[in-house]
């Protein structure tokens, strides 16, 4: 029937309608009252949210021909991208209004994005992945030039949209040999072909490295960051956040769906091209981000970082290895969205608190928020009792049931490089007295939604079985 | 209700619930308003109770068996396999009750002397109290490994917040070396509970090791606690942080966290790596003896009273890991058990002197604002009765015989005479050299005339400083005249471990 397997694809259709009802409703509503697409906009993510949970599958269901699946990991992954793009419009709102960036631009383009990162959750083949990411990369280099008037913003998106494209046409091109060789869009005809040896040899292992070349560019991998650092920095801290959480679920996804179903077979042939990726941005991403003074590049590069412990639990290859990923990447945005929802809280009209002394004396200057930090700063670091600790837990465990001990050292002790500049937040807001005594201007819900934040990060490292046993159940229902 | 049954989480999580509590009674930005006030008697309740709990442990230990006490077992992250388990034996018992009795002291010591945000002053302590009663009583791997590092965090807050001159370096150098220490016990629990199963230490303890996994995890392991004892030559963060530290800050350092790394030697690296201990051996007692010897001359050279003082730490606790590895060297009979028991009692000792100490100098450091011997002189014109507590601790920090720091090191130096001549032999320097250092500063703060106007302005303890020094006066007198209870506390578990690390796993 054909209304049943639209219903699959319901939260995409009902997201996509809504954007469409919030754009209309946009053009009609005054700059004094563009609140209201703010708010609009947030019941938007509402309405898509009560619709992944109203039209959950029991099993996994394929529909349009076999491009388009959903099943517990697209869930999973929706429901917190939904959630993500939630707290990151929260975050927003107060800084966009005092800065005079309250436009409905910035809402939509969010909007768009979240619809590009859903279709790449569900993407199952190699066309809808593809157009689910250029929907989310054009939302993306759209959202970081959106203030027109900032030099640093608009070079950040060139150089963005430049690399971006770059990216995409590698990955278009590995596809297109890919497609060659099997005949197939689809992952799991792809995978079939290769099962049955029809596909093979040098030519399959070319493609699959133009494809590498791309997942490893939107995770911001080692090589392949180049432009992480200045998009981060250049772009405003609301967009920051945004591109620092949502689409770092899409690259799990696009990772899983390409390498994991379709590619899987290749396994042997993508774990050594992983394994230099993973090493490289957990060493560079922790040592560069130690010489960092503009803490937003500070969290780019520790996002590197983070970037390699998940590839170091895909590397594996296993169910525990995917499971410690998916927990990672979960918490990990979690984290991250509260480290940038931080640097929001504390700028204030005309000022950016974007640098590491920015911070200097902030627990005289509120002892909550600097705790906040605090508890975000020990949970990106690992450290216990922080949800931090038991993603890099789970990583490591998988890493070494794998066998791979000398890897699992070496993670460790890229974590304790690592401490070191997240300590010195931490020295830079207790030790040092405060600069800068003025009151923040933030505004109540902020507040409110940072202190859940922080709290959740505590919380999620106390009591993490829920989530670990959901992590390893949707790992296993692939 | 039995309390017998949850008093182990009782001692946990009432410290840190009261620390929270304390956080947000907070102290109104005023040390002298009284809200703040309010804030120290509820600080000073929630520990005084703490310790009224562990008093009840004691009454309630049963010293005939070596079997875990108060065993309180729930499943705690079940995807792991990870469970909220606690225990205490005759290793244990006695450190829960060492925390639980200093920390009202560390609360009375800076009850004014804690100008700038007592309540976090406070409430790091309290948090940090039953952060490391839970290490001693946790006996699942990942809820130890995770009380354990929680613990630096506010450690580190303490010297970083409330510290000296060089704080942040001090801090920072604290967390970053332990923190590099105890992350390959991480990655060698992990390798366990992958063989196992579980993180259970009773199933770590039962599985099948090969030698070379015996000895890289003896290593891992080694690294974690060495640098928590701490042993030459990792020892350098110690006085460090000894000397940047509030004093609270510095006696709970020396009092309860060293002891950490003794315990963690005793709890996994004997009864789980058998052959790999007996492998290493040789090594650890040949550093025990360094730290013994050659930190004992560094200490000799200070000039800054805390300094001293944590190197006579060093020195000291040189003599519980000598005293743990002596075993192999005696074979069997009751030298072994000499050496394990005499290590475990010096840890007692050590903590209620290093403690003392260190309180004695910031009981100086309050008045005069420095920590430089050659700032003081002719101390006892001025303070007879403080004269008199620092005279009494030096004796101990020293071993004189009737004090609790005889009796460890006695037990210590008796194994090794029955191991080697020449380990006695350096081991025993300590009595010389502890004595020289100690009594040379001694003589040179309080003794002879007053030095300078800062001296002769000197004005004697205070009620709340003569109360804290005097419980510990009478704490380290009661171990040195009779340690029998604290020694028959031990005794089922040491002979327990001793069968424990006699039968090989190969």
């Amino acid at each position: 029937m054909i209304f049943g397997e639209f219903s699959a694809a319901a939260p995409e259709i009902t997201l996509l309608a809504l954007i469409c009802i919030v754009l209309l409703a946009d053009l009609f509503v005054k700059d004094e009252q563009r609140i209201a697409t703010f708010w609009l906009s947030i019941a938007a993510l509402a309405v898509t949210a009560w619709a992944l949970v109203a039209t959950a599958p029991q099993s996994t269901v394929i529909i349009f021909d076999g491009s388009y699946v959903s099943d517990a990991l697209s869930q999973v992954l929706k429901l917190a991208a939904v959630g993500v793009v939630a707290l990151a419009f929260l975050y927003a709102r107060d800084y966009l209004q005092q800065n005079d960036l309250l436009k409905g631009e910035f809402f939509l383009l969010g909007l768009f994005g979240l619809l590009g990162i859903m279709i790449m959750i569900s993407a199952h083949s190699l066309l809808t992945m593809y157009l689910g990411l250029e929907t989310l990369s054009l939302s993306l280099y759209a959202l970081v030039a959106f203030e027109r008037k900032s030099a640093s913003a608009v070079e950040a998106a060139m150089k963005y949209f430049v690399l971006g494209a770059i990216a995409s046409g590698s990955l278009l091109y590995g596809i297109s040999w890919i497609y060659g060789l099997t005949g197939s869009l689809q992952f799991d005809e792809i995978a079939l072909a290769i099962q049955s040896g029809n596909a093979s040899g040098a030519p399959l292992f070319f493609g699959l490295a133009f494809i590498i070349v791309g997942i490893a560019f939107k995770f911001g991998a080692v090589p392949f960051h180049m432009w992480l650092p200045d998009v981060y920095q250049g772009a405003r801290t609301p967009v920051t956040l945004y591109i620092a959480s949502a689409p770092k679920l899409a690259a799990l996804a696009l990772f899983m769906r390409v390498l994991v179903d379709g590619l899987g077979d290749l396994h042997d042939v993508w774990q050594g091209m992983i394994m230099v990726l993973a090493v490289l941005s957990l060493l560079i991403g922790n040592i560069v981000a130690i010489a960092q003074t503009n803490i937003k590049r500070m969290l780019g590069y520790s996002a590197i970082a983070h970037v390699g412990f998940i590839l170091m639990a895909l590397f594996t290859g296993t169910e525990q290895g995917y499971a410690a990923a998916l927990f990672y990447t979960l918490t990990y945005v979690v984290m991250a969205a509260g480290a940038f929802g931080m640097v929001i809280l504390l700028s204030r009209q005309g000022f950016e608190a974007e640098h590491l002394g920015d911070f200097k004396g902030l627990n005289a200057r509120s002892p909550w928020f600097a705790l906040m930090m605090l508890f975000f700063m020990f949970g990106l670091a690992g450290v216990p009792p922080w949800v931090g600790f038991i993603a890099k837990l789970s990583v490591i465990s998988a890493v070494l049931n794998a066998g791979f001990p000398g890897l699992a050292v070496l993670l460790v002790l890229a974590s304790v490089v690592g401490a070191y500049y997240y300590l010195r937040v931490i020295w830079i807001m207790y030790f040092d007295a405060a600069e800068d005594k003025s009151v923040f201007q933030s505004a109540p819900d902020t507040r409110m939604a940072l202190s859940l934040n922080g709290v959740a990060v505590l919380a999620l490292g106390i009591v993490p079985g829920w989530l670990m046993a959901l992590c390893i159940s949707v790992i296993a229902q692939i | 209700m039995d309390l017998s049954h949850s008093i182990l989480s009782l001692l946990t999580w009432l410290p840190i619930f009261g620390g929270i509590a304390v956080l947000i009674a907070g102290d109104g930005g005023d040390s002298a308003s009284s809200r703040a006030a309010g804030m120290r008697l509820l600080s000073l309740s929630v520990s005084l109770l703490t310790f009224v709990l562990s008093v009840f442990l004691y009454n309630n230990f049963d010293t005939t068996t070596a079997s875990m006490q108060f065993v309180e077992r729930s499943p705690w992250i079940e995807a792991l396999n990870v469970e909220y388990f606690l225990g205490v034996d005759g290793i244990s018992a006695p450190l829960i009750i060492l925390t639980a009795f200093i920390t009202p002291l560390v609360i009375i010591a800076g009850w004014d002397s804690i100008k700038e945000r007592p309540a976090q002053y406070f409430a790091a302590f309290l948090i940090l109290e039953g952060l490391m009663i839970g290490v001693f009583a946790a006996l699942d791997g990942l809820l130890f490994y995770v009380l354990w590092e929680a613990m630096l965090v506010p450690m580190f807050l303490i010297i970083g917040v409330w510290g000296g001159q060089r704080r942040i370096y001090a801090t920072m150098k604290f967390f970053l070396f332990t923190f590099l220490g105890s992350v390959l016990m991480l990655v060698a629990f992990i390798y366990l509970y992958n063989k196992a199963g579980s993180f259970n230490f009773f199933a770590f303890m039962e599985l099948p090791l090969s030698l070379l996994e015996q000895q890289l995890i003896f290593i891992a392991f080694l690294l974690a606690f060495a640098v928590k004892v701490p042993m030459w030559p990792v020892h350098t963060w110690l006085p460090d942080a000894h000397v940047e530290a509030p004093t609270g800050g510095s006696v709970i350092l020396a009092a309860i966290m060293l002891k950490m790394g003794g315990y963690g030697f005793v709890r996994l690296s004997l009864p789980m790596l058998p052959d790999g201990s007996m492998y290493f051996s040789g090594l650890m007692i040949t550093l025990s003896l360094i730290a013994i010897v050659y930190i004992g001359f560094v200490a000799l050279m200070q000039t800054d009273m805390k300094k001293l003082i944590a190197y006579s730490s060093i020195a000291h606790m040189g003599f519980v890991t000598l005293g743990f590895f002596l075993f192999w060297s005696i074979g069997s009979g009751s030298g072994a058990e000499l050496g394990i028991t005499g290590g475990m009692v010096q840890m007692i000792s050590h903590g209620l002197v290093s403690g003392a100490m260190f309180l004695c100098v910031g009981v100086l450091y309050d008045r005069v604002h420095s920590r430089q011997i050659a700032d003081y002189g002719g101390v006892a014109n001025t303070m007879p009765i403080f004269a008199a507590f620092m005279v009494l601790f030096a004796m101990a920090n020293a071993g004189l015989p009737g004090t609790s720091g005889f009796v460890g090191e006695f037990m210590v130096i008796i194994a090794s005479f029955k191991a080697n001549f020449w380990f006695a032999f350096l081991a025993a320097t300590i009595l010389v050299l502890g004595a020289a250092y100690t009594l040379w500063m001694v003589k040179r703060v309080i003794y002879g005339d007053v030095a300078n106007k800062n001296v002769a302005a000197l004005k004697d303890l205070q009620p709340r400083e003569f109360i804290v020094l005097g419980i510990l006066a009478f704490a380290v007198l009661l171990v040195g005249l009779w340690p029998a209870p604290l020694v028959d506390m031990m005794s089922a578990t040491v002979n327990e471990l001793l069968t424990q690390i006699s039968q090989s796993k190969l």
